[in-house]
Parts: structure tokens; C-alpha cells; sequence
């Protein structure tokens, strides 16, 4: 089956100490390794704002996973997730040409915080 | 009788125009959530088009990336003072 490309960010609970945080997403990313998938990017945003409270916790530890995988190994991904309370939301992507174009000129920083506005925003 | 030499107050109406096909931008990124803060009024709720001036394939690449951000909280669902 040929490989598409997903990305996935998932919440971890705040009140994780910080090598607890640094095992869970270890944990799921031998989870990934496990079914070899192929890594194309990681991002940790740390500790963020929720918008709103997710289970009474007003603060989220963001990560964020970016891979090639066969469609199989995201219902074992899952799984893992919803097995997992440490995680407080998660959600997994399949992106399309524009967004994988999107994303390396992201991950090269072409879109540092400077230019974000200029390169993302309004032309006008 | 027709209102021939009566000046007809037509305010200038600026050409709405697509900001993504102006500048562009193919792809609207969820996890980008000051981006998404322009298409979205005070209360937190998805500006028309009308307003955004977006055509249709893009403003409902906004509307989705929205409610990806919602659900993972970076947008908020409703608020009373988003600016």
C-alpha cells in the first residue's frame, strides 16, 4: 500500500512532570516506529493557552508529529491515543500536495514569525 | 419621469477581491491560529463571505481550518472579546 503523508497533534495534560512528558511522546512515537513509518517532522510547542478548559485543565503540552505512513498504523496510532489519560485531545491529518508543499516551506522556516504575516497574510 | 440630472450618492464600492488567489496562498494551515484570527468576528464566530470577500473554494479551506483549530483548542468555539 503505497504511503501517505499524516500529521498529527495531540494534548498531553498539564500536570505531567517533565521527563513523564518526554516518555509519553515517547511512547507513541515507538508506537509509529513500531509499524516503520517513515518521520518527516517534529514539533514541540510546550506549554499553551487551551481556548477553552479541556477536563477542568486551562493549560495543554502541544506536540505535534508529522509522518509517512501505510492507512493501517493511524487505527493502531489511535488507539493508543484513546487508551492513553494522559492525552487530553488529538487529532490526525492527511495532507494533501498543497499542504505537504505548505509544510516543508514551514519546516525550512520560511515562515519565521517576522514574515508570517507578509508570506501567510493578506496581499493587500 | 426619471431621475435624469439627480446625483445618485453610488458610494464607491472597493472591488472585493480573494485574498488567497491574490497572494498565492494555496493552503490554509489550522495550527496557524493568529492567521485564522482575521477570518473571525469578535465573538469567535466564521465571518461570510461577503465580508472576507474570499471566493468559495477558499473560505471553506478557512471555515475547515477553523474548526480544526476549535477542536483543538487554539480557536476558541464562542468568546466575548476575541481581539
Amino acid at each position: 500500500m503505497e504511503l501517505n503523508q499524516y500529521e498529527t497533534v495531540f494534548i498531553l495534560t498539564p500536570v505531567l512532570s517533565d521527563e513523564q512528558m518526554k516518555d509519553a511522546v515517547e511512547k507513541f512515537r515507538n508506537v509509529l516506529k513500531k509499524n516503520e513509518v517513515e518521520f518527516v517532522g517534529d514539533e514541540n510547542w510546550g506549554l499553551k493557552k487551551l481556548a477553552y478548559p479541556i477536563l477542568h485543565k486551562n493549560t495543554g503540552f502541544f506536540h505535534l508529529f508529522e509522518f509517512k505512513a501505510n492507512p493501517t498504523v493511524i487505527a493502531a496510532l489511535e488507539l493508543e491515543f484513546r487508551r492513553d489519560e494522559k492525552v487530553l485531545r488529538f487529532m490526525t491529518v492527511k495532507l494533501d500536495k498543497h499542504s505537504i508543499e505548505f509544510n516543508a516551506r514551514r519546516r525550512n522556516g520560511e515562515f519565521n514569525k517576522k514574515s508570517e504575516d507578509k508570506k501567510e497574510g493578506t496581499a493587500a | 419621469m426619471t431621475l435624469v440630472n439627480e446625483p445618485i450618492n453610488r458610494t464607491q464600492r472597493i472591488k472585493k477581491y480573494c485574498r488567497f488567489r491574490k497572494s498565492g496562498i494555496k493552503y490554509v494551515d489550522y495550527k496557524d491560529a493568529n492567521f485564522l484570527l482575521r477570518f473571525l468576528n469578535e465573538q469567535g464566530k466564521i465571518l461570510p463571505r461577503r465580508i472576507t470577500g474570499n471566493s468559495v473554494k477558499f473560505q471553506k479551506k478557512v471555515a475547515v481550518a477553523v474548526k480544526r483549530a476549535r477542536q483543538l483548542a487554539l480557536l476558541p468555539y464562542v468568546t466575548d472579546s476575541l481581539k
